[in-house]
């Protein structure tokens, strides 16, 4: 579980990235933090493995404050993934992935071995291991990119806009693998994105962001669609645009779904 | 090519002593090099003045320095301690601005990436930063490199035998294939020596030669 009590953030020159933010992430859950750029989720994300320390307030994960944790141990207990990857350009993809383990003492090749096995996890062929990340697809890299976060078998996933980079089609190859592996797996997502349907698709719990890290609206998906909390969200989410206002019509027996534009979406199922 | 056939032994001698010279005083630039070129790049305001000064030291006339050295760190005159000394002087003051410029070629958000998963401040050197200034720094040491080894041949002006010594010997007694073979000799060893780093370049850094082009296609898992 990872708590945010009232943190706030500010920068020399008087910029306030963040203003008296408090959230709950529960465990084995996928909280996803929405917002234009200046809404400080980036900020948000960074302050639960003190990338970013904030000027007021605590972050606590397991009830515990990380101020009190030492950094570079509690980086390593927390996966992270960020935008392209954040791959080593110089080392191999296997060795990328053994980056943690390594740093924590699991001798080479055994961390190597099990860098095999992460590979299949995120549904690549393990004989890419061998290849630098320049010669994987941006989508590959990705995927090296949530196994290396994986490796350490951490309890928290930080995801910084990890799939900000790739096209829409393999953008949604990815969210439907991070959705199989977070129902095998179980872990604590908190996965920052300014694509709201994507924050959709992916969160139990979604927080819509305005600038200066204010809440504007929390929920489940279904919550923010069904009772958007202000012109604010309703704007963000595009809740007046024609994708979102489906209307149903009866074609040939089948109740067929038009968007806003009258154009046909979807049947609905029988 | 008499002259070297009678000579060759006295010729591979003077090699051997130009190598004992240049190679230590190369490794020493390199070690002193490296840290300067970092506190440079991350802290400016006590690495920049460090780097003007040490740049500066470029412009010291060698045969003063020469004699200032056994002043200053008590060495013999006419030793190899004094030549590796001022050798290292100039090798750092060429060394220094591209050692920092090495560290500045690393991608700011590779490092940042290291840290954010659990580098040390110490492992974030040796794993991420010095291999990734490796291919800059590889080109300035090679610059060094060649620099050293024709500047040794000073040393034979104070009386420190090395390759030099061909060409004072030959000039002094008039002996036209000793000089040739001084220069000759001196650019050969330069040439060996560059491409000595080339290829251990090329060994150090096999990422920036990628083996395959990237996949594209979405065939194999993407």
């Amino acid at each position: 579980m990872i708590e945010f009590e009232s943190v706030s953030k500010s920068y020399p020159g008087g910029a306030q990235a963040v203003n008296n933010f408090s959230l709950v992430v529960p465990s084995h859950r996928t909280v996803v933090l929405v917002g234009s750029s200046g809404s400080g989720k980036t900020t948000l994300l960074r302050m639960v493995n003190r990338m970013v320390d904030p000027t007021s307030g605590r972050v606590l994960i397991d009830g515990d404050d990380v101020r009190d944790r030492d950094p570079v141990a509690l980086r390593r207990s927390i996966g992270y993934v960020l935008q392209s990857g954040g791959l080593l350009p110089h080392r191999t993809v296997l060795d990328n992935i053994a980056t943690v383990p390594v740093l924590n003492g699991t001798p080479r090749r055994q961390a190597r071995q099990a860098a095999f096995g992460l590979l299949e996890r995120v549904g690549m062929d393990p004989a890419l291991g061998s290849r630098y990340p320049s010669e994987l697809s941006g989508g590959q890299q990705q995927r090296v990119g949530v196994a290396r976060a994986l490796a350490s078998d951490p309890n928290i996933l930080l995801m910084d806009e990890p799939f900000g980079a790739v096209d829409p089609i393999v953008r949604r190859e990815l969210q439907d693998e991070l959705r199989r592996l977070q129902t095998a797996l179980g872990k604590t997502i908190l996965f920052v994105t300014h694509d709201i349907d994507e924050a959709f698709r992916l969160g139990d719990e979604v927080v819509v962001l305005r600038e200066g890290g204010v809440i504007a609206q929390q929920g489940s998906p279904q919550e923010i669609l069904s009772n958007p909390a202000d012109e604010f969200v309703r704007e963000f989410i595009g809740i007046d645009t024609a994708d979102r206002q489906l209307t149903t019509d009866e074609v040939g027996g089948r109740t067929v779904v038009f968007d806003g534009d009258g154009r046909p979406v979807g049947v609905m199922a029988s | 090519m008499n002259w070297l056939s009678a000579n060759w032994p006295e010729v591979v001698s003077l090699t051997v002593d130009h190598l004992f010279l240049a190679i230590p005083a190369i490794i020493i630039t390199i070690v002193a090099s490296v840290p300067i070129g970092r506190l440079a790049y991350k802290r400016p305001a006590i690495g920049r003045p460090i780097l003007g000064v040490a740049t500066l030291l470029y412009a010291i006339p060698s045969l003063p320095l020469l004699i200032v050295i056994p002043v200053l760190f008590g060495t013999p005159l006419r030793s190899n301690a004094t030549m590796i000394i001022a050798l290292s002087i100039y090798g750092v003051a060429l060394l220094v601005r591209t050692a920092e410029d090495a560290f500045a070629s690393v991608d700011p958000q590779v490092r940042e990436a290291a840290i954010a998963i659990g580098n040390s401040p110490r492992s974030v050197f040796w794993r991420v930063d010095l291999p990734l200034a490796m291919p800059v720094l590889i080109s300035g040491i090679r610059v060094v490199t060649v620099s050293t080894v024709s500047l040794v041949t000073i040393g034979a002006l104070v009386g420190v035998s090395n390759l030099g010594t061909l060409l004072t010997d030959g000039l002094q007694r008039g002996i036209v294939a000793e000089v040739t073979t001084g220069i000759l000799a001196t650019v050969g060893l330069t040439l060996a020596l560059d491409g000595l780093l080339l290829a251990s370049g090329r060994l150090l850094t096999p990422w920036t030669r990628p083996r395959r082009t990237p996949r594209t296609n979405t065939n194999e898992a993407v």
